[in-house]
Parts: C-alpha cells; structure tokens; sequence
C-alpha cells in the first residue's frame, strides 16, 4: 500500500521511484530544487515559472515533472510558485557540517533571522534543530515566504520543513 | 457594477449565480452584445472563489500558481469593464420552460423577470453525515468553516477534527492552520486518502494524522462539541468494536462530498440523470452546455461536481452558445471558439483523478445527444 495515499506523505522509496527527485549524485552539484511530486496531476507552474527552463512536464500536462540540474541555478521561483507546496531547495554542502533548506512557508507567525527552529519530517516528527540564515519574501511570491534554514547536514533526506511557531 | 434599475423586466440573458461558471459566462454574453443580468444571493459576487486563498493548479491558461481570491478578483474586473449588470443579494427561487424567473431582492421585494435565454450556475451544496452528537454545536461543514476563517475572519474552534480526505477536507485543514487553529486529525472512511498527494502532504509534514478506514462513532459535549470518538471500519464498512480513539477537539468539519443544487433545473422540466461520481443527479446537457428545455442552459458544479478551472471553461462555453443562439456570433466564430474551450477542458480532464471526471462528462454528453436538438 502506497504509504502517500495512506499516511499523507510519500516515503522515501516512493520519492526515489518518482523521476524529479535528485539521486545522491545529484544532492552533490550545489543548491538544487528537489520536486516532491509523484502524483499525475495536470499542473504545470514548476516548469512555466522557471527562467532557466530546468523543469519539463511537457503534454499531456499531467506527466510527472523532470528536472535537468545542470541548468537549475536554485533560484527558488519554482518553489513559490507550486500550489502544492511540494518542491524546496537543498544545499548539502552549505558548510562543512551544514546543509541548508529553503522551504516554501504560509504559516504565521513568521520566524526571525537567527532564530533556533526545529526541523521536521515529511510526518511531521520532529528530527533535528536548525538555524534561520535568512527570510525571502517578494512581490512575485504572492505572499508566500522562502526561509532558509541550515542544519546537520546527517539529516538532509528526512528533513522537510520546520515546526510552527 | 450597474446596480439593478429595480424597473427591466426583460434581459436577453439571465445568469442564475455569479461563481466563476455564472462570471465567465457573463463575460462571454456580453462580449458578444447581449444584455445580460448576472443574479446571485449573496452580497458579494465571485461564489466559491473568493474563499480559495490558496494558489491554484493547472496550466498558465488556466491562472495556475495564482490564488482563487485574485482570480475572482480578475473576473470581476472584466465583468466592471463590459457594464455587465449584477443583482446581488437577490434569490431566484422558481422558473419556468418559458424562462419567467422569480426572484426576491434582499428578503423583501418579490418580482418576476423574463429571459430570452437562462444560464443556471448556482454551484452546489455540502453534504452531511449523523452520527451521535451531529447536532452538537461545533459540527459543521468544511466550506462552512472555510467562509468563517476566509471571509468572516473568524476562527470556528481552536482543534478541528476533519471527516473526510478530500482536496476539500485537506486545503481546509491547511487554511485553519494557517488561520491559528490545531487540527487533531483527518478521518477518512475509505481505505486511501482522496486528496491530492501535494495536498495531503503539506498537512501530514504539519503533524496531522490521517486515519484511514476510520470514521465518527459520537461526539461528545454538553453544549458543544468537547470529544470525538471515532472508530477503525473493516472491509465491509462496518465498524469495528474495541478500536474506538477518544480526541479532544471543539469542532468537527465534514469534507463529505457536495451535491449539484440543481432545484432550479428541475422546476425548469430538464431531464437529468444519476451520476454518483459528480455528486448526484445532473441535468442532462450538450457540449454547448444546452439543457434539454430550450433556452436554458447550465455551467458549473451545478453540472456536475469538478473544479473553479473547469466551472469558468464550462461558463465561457454556455456564454458563448448563448450568443450564438441570440445570432450575435456567426458559425465559425462559435465553432472555433467551442473547440478550443473543449481542448482546455480536456486536458483539465486527463490523469489518474481527471479522467474520472472525463468518463462521468462523457456519459452527459453521451444522453444529451439523443435529447438536445442539433444546432441550427
Ligand atoms: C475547499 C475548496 C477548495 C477548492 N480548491 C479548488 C482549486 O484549488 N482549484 C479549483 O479549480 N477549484 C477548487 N475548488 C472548487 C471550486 O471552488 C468550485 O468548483 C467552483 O467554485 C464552482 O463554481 P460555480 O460557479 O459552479 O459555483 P459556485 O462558486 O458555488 O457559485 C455559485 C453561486 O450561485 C449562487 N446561487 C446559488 N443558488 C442561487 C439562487 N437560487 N439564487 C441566486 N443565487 C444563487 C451562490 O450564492 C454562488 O455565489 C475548491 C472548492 C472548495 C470547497
């Protein structure tokens, strides 16, 4: 039984079959978006949004998004602009024991530069604590807020979004 | 927006509910010349759109990536722009086949107006369930509390609990979070979730739990609702004993479906036939969206239960049929225009979740050959 259509959240395995989510040679070449999206949906704004023309979906609208990383810069348009809030950005060598995630957010309050919050997984459950390096928002968002957030890199495959404040 | 004179009786085209299946037919009739009169009861226009502040799927057609509440905003500008008259808090409450229409304008003043042609886009209403407790204050529908948290502002309880895993059930969730409350868990009778993955997703990472064959045994509270106790289904639906789970929570949302509010239709002699899988009975209707009473034409969940994106793409059809029956737009332009609505249309219609709702179309479509008369 597919553990997304039963516990809300894809597992890892389910991911790995789905052909937008990095391998681990991929998680090596910098800050890339990592497409969490398995399902046949007909949705296309990852790859209308993206400048560089990383991402294809292509016709009918409903096939799985691809990504071609040699031309995603990690820019983060894609990630505001998916309405399902299923993509972020990783960067596993953000320092020598820090990966850094950017994570779309629409929840207030809001975190503040600096602060110490807690990351979780894609259940929910908290896994490690982390850093707010810095807060993006803009016009073109629409509201939507990018935070990024650095912690032990061990954890970078678990780690999904933080805990509301 | 012209306000009504309260002194026309007469309109070329009445549009009964201004969602976005009623706006985007407006725009499409008027575009062409016709003098239409747009209706609906509440006080606001837009339907369900303005409560969706959520970025939508899709493609770039469809507004995809943008929030429903700025899509409505969109169609409300180009309905200002084409002087498209708009009756607000005013119901229509019967019909007749020869398109005499009763309203009420604001509880009070009782009238009769007559079309040339009508177009139904009245959406469609919640479901319910009962089980122990449903009367309880603090049970209510999932649109329900999504009108309070998006356009009242005001929070219905602090711990939901959600019956039903729906995109309904589950984008509802999200926004009470996002509005400050708790959600205890999301409940689902079926084996599977129904909702979007993306959906489902985004409130699993949140830490709600989803509770799979599972549903509401009581609710439990003095005046409100205080407890839920819900309990684990077999294979047959039945309920299990001995595996009932006790939550502290103030409300209790039903994401159970919605059904067609198709009274109007009916009162109109339109034929219609049973499909589960778009909410219940649903007018039967050609791909121009014509009714099988001349004249009268319908768009929307009303028409069986999809999406705002195909409830415009169907709005934008009637709208244009209705020109086209009023010989505003020749052949041709009404051809060219219906083709490229319908290739929209099917590619909302496609995938693992539209397709469904392709085959359910189809067999409309499919009764409503034998039925409708051609165009002329
Ligand atoms: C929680 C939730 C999330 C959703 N998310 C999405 C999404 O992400 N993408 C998407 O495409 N769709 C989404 N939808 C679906 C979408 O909102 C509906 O499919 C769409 O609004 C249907 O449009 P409509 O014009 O047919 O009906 P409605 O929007 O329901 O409008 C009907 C109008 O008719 C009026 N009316 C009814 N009866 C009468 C009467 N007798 N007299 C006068 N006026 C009357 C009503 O007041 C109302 O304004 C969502 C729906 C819900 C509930």
């Amino acid at each position: 039984m597919s553990c997304l259509k039963k516990c809300g959240a894809p597992s890892i395995e389910e991911l790995r079959a789905s052909p937008g989510f990095p391998t681990e040679e991929d998680y090596k070449t910098g800050n890339i978006a990592v497409i969490e999206c398995i399902e046949q949906i007909p949705c296309n704004p990852c790859e209308t949004s993206c400048p560089r023309g990383a991402i294809n979906v292509g016709n009918p609208i409903t096939n799985l998004p691809t990504i071609d990383l040699s031309k995603c810069t990690g820019c983060g348009i894609c990630v505001v602009k998916c309405p399902g809030i299923a993509i972020h950005l990783m960067d596993i060598n953000y320092n020598e024991d820090s990966a850094m995630i950017t994570i779309p957010y629409e929840y207030l309050p809001l975190p503040q530069a600096n602060d110490t919050v807690t990351l979780v997984d894609r259940m929910g459950k908290e896994v490690c604590e982390g850093k707010v390096e810095k807060i993006l928002s803009s016009k073109a968002y629409d509201l939507t807020k990018l935070i990024k957030v650095s912690f032990d890199k061990k954890y970078y495959e678990e780690i999904i979004s933080i805990k509301r404040i | 927006m012209g306000e009504a004179s309260g002194k026309m009786n007469n309109y070329d085209v009445v549009i009964v509910g201004a969602g976005p299946a009623g706006l985007a037919a407006s725009i499409e009739a008027a575009g062409a010349g016709a003098r239409v009169l747009l209706i609906d009861e509440n006080n606001k226009p837009g339907g369900q759109l303005f409560k969706q502040i959520h970025k939508f799927f899709g493609s770039r057609e469809h507004k995809a990536g943008t929030r429903g509440i700025n899509i409505g905003t969109e169609l409300l500008d180009d309905t200002e722009k084409l002087n498209i008259e708009v009756m607000l808090n005013t119901e229509v409450c019967g019909l007749t086949p020869d398109k005499k229409i009763w309203i009420i304008e604001n509880k009070e003043i009782s009238r009769e107006i007559t079309a040339g042609k009508i177009i139904i886009a009245t959406g469609a209403y919640e479901n319910s369930v009962q089980f122990d407790g449903w009367e309880l204050p603090g049970v209510m529908g999932a649109g329900a509390a999504q009108t309070m948290i998006n356009l009242n502002r005001v929070l219905p309880g602090h711990k939901v609990l959600m019956l039903g895993s729906g995109n309904v059930g589950v984008i509802v969730s999200y926004q009470l979070m996002q509005a400050g409350a708790e959600v205890a868990a999301i409940v689902e009778a079926a084996p599977t979730l129904g909702g979007y993955g993306v959906h489902t997703a985004k409130v699993a990472r949140a830490g709600v739990p989803f509770y799979t064959s599972h549903t509401i045994k009581r609710a439990h509270g003095k005046n409100r609702v205080e407890r839920v106790e819900i309990v684990q289904l077999d294979s047959n639906w039945k309920e299990i004993e001995g595996t009932e789970k006790i939550f502290d929570a103030d409300t209790i949302c039903l994401a159970v479906g919605l059904t067609p509010m198709v009274e109007l239709i009916w009162l109109a002699g339109c034929k219609f036939t049973f499909i589960g899988s778009m909410g219940g009975y649903v007018p039967v209707h050609d791909r121009y969206m014509r009714t099988t009473v001349d004249g009268i034409y319908v768009a929307g969940d009303v028409a069986g239960i999809e999406e705002a994106s195909t409830a415009m793409e169907e709005g934008r059809l009637a709208g244009i049929s209705v020109a086209y029956d009023l010989n505003l737009i020749d052949d041709a332009q009404a051809e060219k225009r219906i083709e490229e609505i319908w290739t929209k249309l099917d590619s909302l219609r496609c995938g693992q979740f539209g397709e469904k709702r392709k085959t359910a179309k189809d067999r409309i479509l499919e009764e409503g050959e034998g039925m409708i008369l051609c165009h002329a």
